[in-house]
């Protein structure tokens, strides 16, 4: 036991003392929460529009006033030719543009069929989505209008008088849970705050095991009477009551900074952390034991990070993706932590709902914390 | 030129050793390219929803037919009561849930005005928005049919067309980025650790005290790294061009250059951090948290830059793989040229002479 102590006050005094390093664990979080959170957001805001209106009619303005009124859209331009819609979108000035044929009024008031072209630049698929669903949201709603007012001479003449007839309609009414706001940060800053843990006790545990070998250093510990066991909880425990901290860190800006509603028990939270954190070091470790370099260790490490934070939901959820990623993506601890965390903090998921995560977790942190020690050896 | 040719094998041979590292460097753009290209997917179809219908009558099960054939939906369950909502969407089993009153049909007939009301799992806002504009779709789909007869011919059509990625496939926004990516990575990263591994083992005293020129030492750290990025890249293009389809719209010729461009900003980085530092471990970090991570996230290689705070797309200016994601998605999707891209083309010029110039002023022949 007092082995451990020794190995285990030794890392600190080396944390400590090294002025590169303790930036990066103490003001890293700080810069990862403050402009992370703010950038990694998809909230769509502000889709520039551009018009191209042939009609210039009473029905040409009420649908350009309807998507002036949106606060989705800003329009960058006006004009009567094509051709600058399609400029606008190639020099990007304009994520979109409507256009309004020539007579088009007057042929929807015949009953003539005509239609309004909508082009959009789709190169990010999301935004474009969005951007459609808010544009047919402003249509359908118009024609509703249209619907109502039972013909288009009202609106030609913005006649309120809505017909008696017999329409029936079917009112629509929605309430968005957990995140009434729709606040892209609600959703980000709980799966940030893995990322953070995770980054900082993985990569400083892979590195640390690989600098004593890269410097020599390993070799006077293994001549040293420590046993195996020792040495590795030496080396682990550190990392993980750095890794809780910043922890307890990222909670405390998400709660005081962010203002985010905590729904469940925190306790919860870091109940699951310190069986997570098992699990992520002993792969910090694992890769320590294959790498005989720090720069092999770190690219190892992103190489891991790279996989397991795209296959995380982090930003992108997982039951889209394919059955055969959603099945690599089981094997993923970050995901587990990411999940735990929204539905702890944003839904106020209690233990019992939980508790799959908790097994699987465990599982891992079993299995790959006895293949380290295992790979681990003491002689070269 | 000897002496150069001979430290460029030495350099060459030092790489090529470190068979670990250099399958990470290929296979990490690799994967990304394939997890990208599979599985990150803006499409959201067949979310599970769950349906509460009060009044379970003939119109009720129409629409709700119709929601199910829709293809945006799967129906995962039928509640009988509110208070089950709340526990599915505890556990995630759902995404969406629905609420149809009691009496629908006798309402829609009598008084010509029923309701339906929608809940959404809105910790991701995306999701619930879209969800909640499928349902919108479906339900002005459902009224125009039990209008039929009494509705006016008079309505707008719409026809929508995807430009420059019309499948919306998340690969087409991805390869670009990812390239951009890989070029500021691998060159930059990666020359700043070469040579500070030559400071912190001490063999950078060795160098310098021989008779090769200290520029001498700088071209031949650079340049296997210029023509390994360059590769990488164009492994990457290959990729999402075989497997993918990701069209290269523009001029390749043009692509390259400009590609070499910024290679050379890259690298000219790289020397930069080398000429800061002299330990491996911050050369490491430094590029870590000042390379990787800016690179990546405030470059609208993943995040849009538009959506972000004004503060913060100001930041994103200093960032010259902001401008080369936007010269490379240009010139691959949409297919211009200079006479668009002449602007962000003189930032990256401009952001390698800048680099170019604090190294030869901070580089030290003594140590």
């Amino acid at each position: 036991m007092s082995n451990i102590i020794y190995i285990i006050s030794k890392e600190f005094k080396q944390i400590f003392r090294n002025k590169a390093m303790l930036p990066i664990i103490f003001l890293m979080p700080i810069v990862q929460l403050l402009i992370l959170a703010n950038a990694a957001t998809f909230e769509l805001k502000n889709i520039k529009g551009y018009i191209i209106d042939n009609d210039k009619t009473t029905v040409s303005r009420q649908i350009i006033n309807k998507l002036l009124y949106s606060k989705y859209f800003i329009l960058t331009g006006f004009s009567d030719n094509l051709q600058d819609g399609e400029k606008a979108l190639l020099s990007s000035t304009a994520d979109f543009y409507v256009s309004i044929p020539q007579n088009f009024e007057n042929n929807i008031v015949k009953g003539n069929q005509d239609e309004l072209l909508i082009v959009l630049n789709s190169i990010d698929g999301t935004k474009a989505m969005l951007a459609m669903a808010y544009l047919s949201a402003i249509l359908v709603e118009f024609n509703q209008e249209l619907l109502f007012r039972n013909s288009i001479k009202m609106i030609i003449k913005d006649q309120q008088n809505y017909s008696t007839n017999d329409i029936k309609k079917i009112n629509l009414t929605f309430t968005h849970w957990y995140n009434n706001e729709l606040d892209y940060k609600t959703f980000m800053v709980p799966g940030l705050i893995v990322l953070l843990v995770t980054l900082i006790g993985t990569f400083l545990s892979a590195m640390n095991i690989a600098r004593e070998k890269e410097f020599g250093t390993i070799e006077q510990l293994n001549v040293t009477p420590i046993k195996k066991h020792q040495f590795i909880i030496g080396k682990l425990v550190p990392f993980w009551i750095i890794a809780m901290f910043e922890l307890a860190f990222g909670l405390f800006i998400a709660y005081f900074f962010y203002r985010i509603n905590f729904l469940g028990n925190i306790l919860v939270i870091f109940t699951f952390a310190s069986v997570f954190l098992v699990a992520m070091l002993g792969i910090g470790l694992f890769i320590s034991t294959i790498a005989k370099s720090q720069q092999q260790s770190m690219f190892i490490s992103w190489f891991f990070a790279v996989l397991f934070v795209l296959l995380s939901g982090f930003f992108s959820p997982i039951e889209n993706m394919p059955e055969w990623i959603q099945f690599i993506a089981f094997f993923n601890p970050i995901r587990y932590f990411i999940e735990v965390n929204r539905l702890v903090l944003l839904k106020g998921a209690g233990l019992a709902e939980i508790q799959n995560h908790f097994i699987i977790i465990s599982a891992f942190a079993i299995i790959i914390n006895t293949l380290a020690v295992l790979r681990y050896k003491k002689t070269n | 030129m000897k002496t150069l040719l001979g430290f460029l094998r030495k350099e060459i041979y030092h790489i090529t050793r470190d068979v670990k590292s250099l399958i990470v460097l290929f296979g990490i753009p690799i994967v990304q390219i394939l997890i990208f290209g599979y599985a990150i997917t803006s499409e959201i179809k067949n979310s599970d929803i769950a349906i509460l219908d009060l009044s379970k009558d003939e119109m009720t099960l129409k629409f709700i037919n119709k929601i199910e054939s829709s293809g945006y939906f799967k129906i995962k369950s039928f509640f009988n009561s509110e208070k089950e909502i709340e526990s599915e969407f505890k556990s995630g089993k759902i995404k969406i849930a629905m609420i149809i009153e009691k009496d629908f049909s006798y309402n829609l007939y009598k008084t010509k005005s029923s309701n339906i009301q929608v809940i959404t799992d809105a910790t991701e806002p995306n999701t619930a928005t879209t969800l909640l504009h499928y349902i919108r779709l479906v339900l002005a789909d459902f009224q125009s049919e039990i209008n039929k007869n009494t509705q006016d011919p008079n309505i707008i059509n719409t026809k929508i067309k995807m430009r420059f990625n019309e499948e919306l496939k998340g690969v087409f926004l991805f390869v670009p980025g990812l390239i951009t990516v890989i070029l500021m990575l691998v060159s930059a990263m990666m020359t700043s650790i070469s040579i500070t591994k030559e400071k912190e083992l001490g063999t950078m005293e060795v160098l310098l005290s021989s008779p090769i020129k200290p520029y001498h030492i700088i071209i031949a750290k650079v340049i296997p790294y210029l023509i390994l990025s360059f590769i990488n890249a164009n492994i990457v293009l290959l990729i999402g061009r075989l497997v993918f389809g990701v069209p290269i719209n523009g001029s390749l010729l043009l692509l390259e250059l400009e590609s070499i461009i910024f290679i050379l900003t890259a690298l000219s980085l790289g020397i930069m951090i080398s000429t800061i530092t002299s330990s491996q471990q911050v050369a490491l970090m430094i590029s870590l948290a000042g390379l990787m991570l800016p690179t990546m996230l405030l470059s609208g290689y993943i995040f849009p830059i538009e959506n972000m705070p004004n503060w913060l797309q100001y930041l994103t200016y200093f960032i010259p793989a902001r401008w080369f994601i936007v010269i490379i998605r240009g010139i691959m999707l949409k297919g211009i040229d200079l006479t668009f891209l002449w602007k962000e083309t003189l930032v990256i010029f401009g952001f390698s002479i800048i680099f170019i110039l604090i190294s030869i002023k901070r580089y030290k022949v003594r140590l």
